[in-house]
């Protein structure tokens, strides 16, 4: 399979690769895939609790090359929107931008769970605590 | 500097060797004639060209000229033998043995014959990718017509062990099929020591041709008959109509006399750059795990797990390299690899797996080089996983809630 140019720059020049304390709570941790799948996406955020806007996001990704570059376009993306706006972002968005062939649209599915998934844990962390 | 990209995926195909491309070129020209014509130079010319290349096939497997049923490659060989034998000996019996990491076009021709009411036994394999033979032996009934066990995987290059399956067949009465296409040509084989009554061989995958293989079939202790799978002229024996690739099968003759002479030499050779490539990555990374037993194996194969590393990012990362991996991501039906399903990875490490094939013209400068960029590659991958992360800081990656995808 030939990749996209995208792919590729993602691929060798991953944005935003790392990790945050998950138990920060400001920082909601979105992990999804399974290794028996052969993908597994590690999405984290760091939301501003005043504003609720997501001022910065790390990504860690075991998957191919289209799974890396998914959600390191991810951690691009929702940087700088509130929770509603990553929210809205749809895997076709990703899809389109990365010019994923149908055999890896299942990856930017994976990116788009991972992103719902850390703004789920931000959610309840945060409303756990003002309860 | 050394050349890239570089070929390591000899179990895939192989180039044709320079020599066996001078001895095919005059065959598509000059000497173009059909070895059916019977009445003329040209025919007599093709058709002694052709007996050239079936003797050079039978001497190297010992075999006798007149055994060498040529085809289009070792998948039509495959299907012509369990094919044909389940049609020629309906009578004395309908159940077929075969193992769990046979390639395709042996399972897939099996499956085809069960839903016409062959009953097939798969075995299972153990971790070291080996049949056991006592469980073979139990399979074994009055109505069992064929054992189909492979020489040597093409995926972990385990060699079965053929003479004992061929003993134990003979023994029982039951012909023994085996797809040596790996084999012929890296390891030795040899027919009557090993009791094998079929054989399939392709070209490509020793330097020759593709679309051009052979089938042995025993004439002698016992005589094996095959229902044809083709009608037409009755060629080959009547076992295999179509006019002869006299060009091809020139290649594959040509291909079997270099593997004659070199492959004392070239299995040594080969060898010693697969240890070289297994102790470098081995040395350099921690959890890798070599797939398939190491003792029962082809001297150029090597296939490993990098664990925490997904094979097709790997590939990404090594993209200067030709090789494979058994991640579902690499294979059309985006299921990781069965053969190392067959040998118990799990479907986690199957994911990481890379085969590395070895060839002819592969050198220690590739080697290294190679074993320098999967290194490089694993090292980066490794810092992007997670699993990495998680199992550095001691989690147990087996006891984790995952979330598959939706």
């Amino acid at each position: 399979m030939s990749y996209s140019e995208k792919v590729l720059d993602h691929y060798n020049n991953p944005r935003n690769v790392g990790s945050f304390d998950k138990n920060d709570p400001t920082v909601g941790t979105g992990m999804v895939g399974a290794p028996e799948c052969g993908d597994v996406m590690r999405l984290q955020l760091k939301v501003n609790p005043e504003t609720g806007v997501i001022e910065d996001a790390k990504f860690k990704t075991f998957g191919c090359g289209s799974a890396i570059a998914s959600s390191s376009l991810a951690t691009e993306w929702v940087k700088g929107r509130t929770l509603d706006q990553a929210l809205a972002i749809k895997n076709v968005e990703i899809v389109n931008e990365l010019s994923l062939p149908p055999v890896k649209i299942h990856c930017s599915v994976l990116a788009e769970d991972a992103i719902k998934a850390a703004i789920n844990d931000y959610k309840k962390k945060r409303d756990g605590e003002g309860r | 500097m050394i050349k890239t990209p570089i070929y390591m995926d000899y179990h895939a195909t192989t180039p044709v060797d320079p020599r066996v491309l001078q001895a095919m070129l005059p065959f598509f020209t000059e000497q173009f004639g059909n070895a059916a014509s019977r009445n003329h130079s040209f025919g007599w010319e093709a058709e002694r060209a052709v007996d050239k290349a079936r003797g050079e096939v039978a001497a190297l497997i010992g075999a006798t000229a007149k055994e060498i049923i040529f085809t289009s490659g070792a998948t039509e060989s495959n299907n012509l033998a369990i094919k044909g034998v389940a049609g020629m000996y309906a009578e004395k019996g309908n159940h077929i043995i075969t193992a769990a990491t046979e390639h395709k076009a042996v399972l897939d021709t099996c499956k085809r014959l069960q839903k016409q009411g062959v009953q097939v036994t798969v075995l299972p394999v153990g971790k070291d990718g080996l049949v056991d033979l006592d469980a073979l032996r139990r399979a074994i009934t009055d109505k069992t017509i064929l054992i189909s066990i492979m020489h040597a995987n093409n995926e972990i290059g385990v060699l079965q062990p053929v003479r004992e399956i061929g003993r134990i067949a003979k023994e029982r009465g039951v012909l023994f099929h085996t797809d040596a296409t790996q084999a012929v040509g890296k390891v030795p084989v040899n027919v009557i020591d090993d009791n094998i009554d079929l054989l399939s061989i392709s070209a490509h995958k020793m330097y020759g041709p593709k679309g051009v293989g052979a089938l042995y079939v025993r004439r002698k202790n016992p005589r094996v008959q095959l229902t044809a799978q083709m009608d037409g002229g009755g060629h080959e024996r009547g076992m295999r109509s179509g006019t002869l690739n006299v060009t091809g099968i020139v290649g594959l003759g040509a291909a079997c006399a270099v593997c004659l002479q070199e492959l004392p030499s070239e299995a040594v050779r080969l060898a010693g750059l697969r240890d070289r490539l297994k102790s470098r990555l081995e040395a350099a990374l921690e959890e890798v795990y070599v797939n398939g037993s190491m003792e029962h194996r082809l001297p150029n194969n090597l296939n490993m797990s990098f664990a925490y590393v997904e094979g097709e990012s790997m590939l990404m990362g090594i993209k200067d390299v030709a090789v494979s991996s058994g991640s579902a991501c690499t294979s059309a039906t985006l299921e990781p690899s069965y053969v190392l399903k067959a040998l118990g990875v799990g479907d986690d490490l199957a994911h990481t797996s890379i085969r590395f094939g070895l060839g002819r013209f592969n050198t220690e400068e590739e080697v290294d080089y190679v074993a320098e960029r999967v290194i490089e590659t694993v090292n980066k991958l490794r810092e992007l996983s997670p699993l990495y992360e998680m199992a550095r800081a001691g989690v147990d990656l087996k006891t984790v809630a995952w979330q598959p995808e939706r």
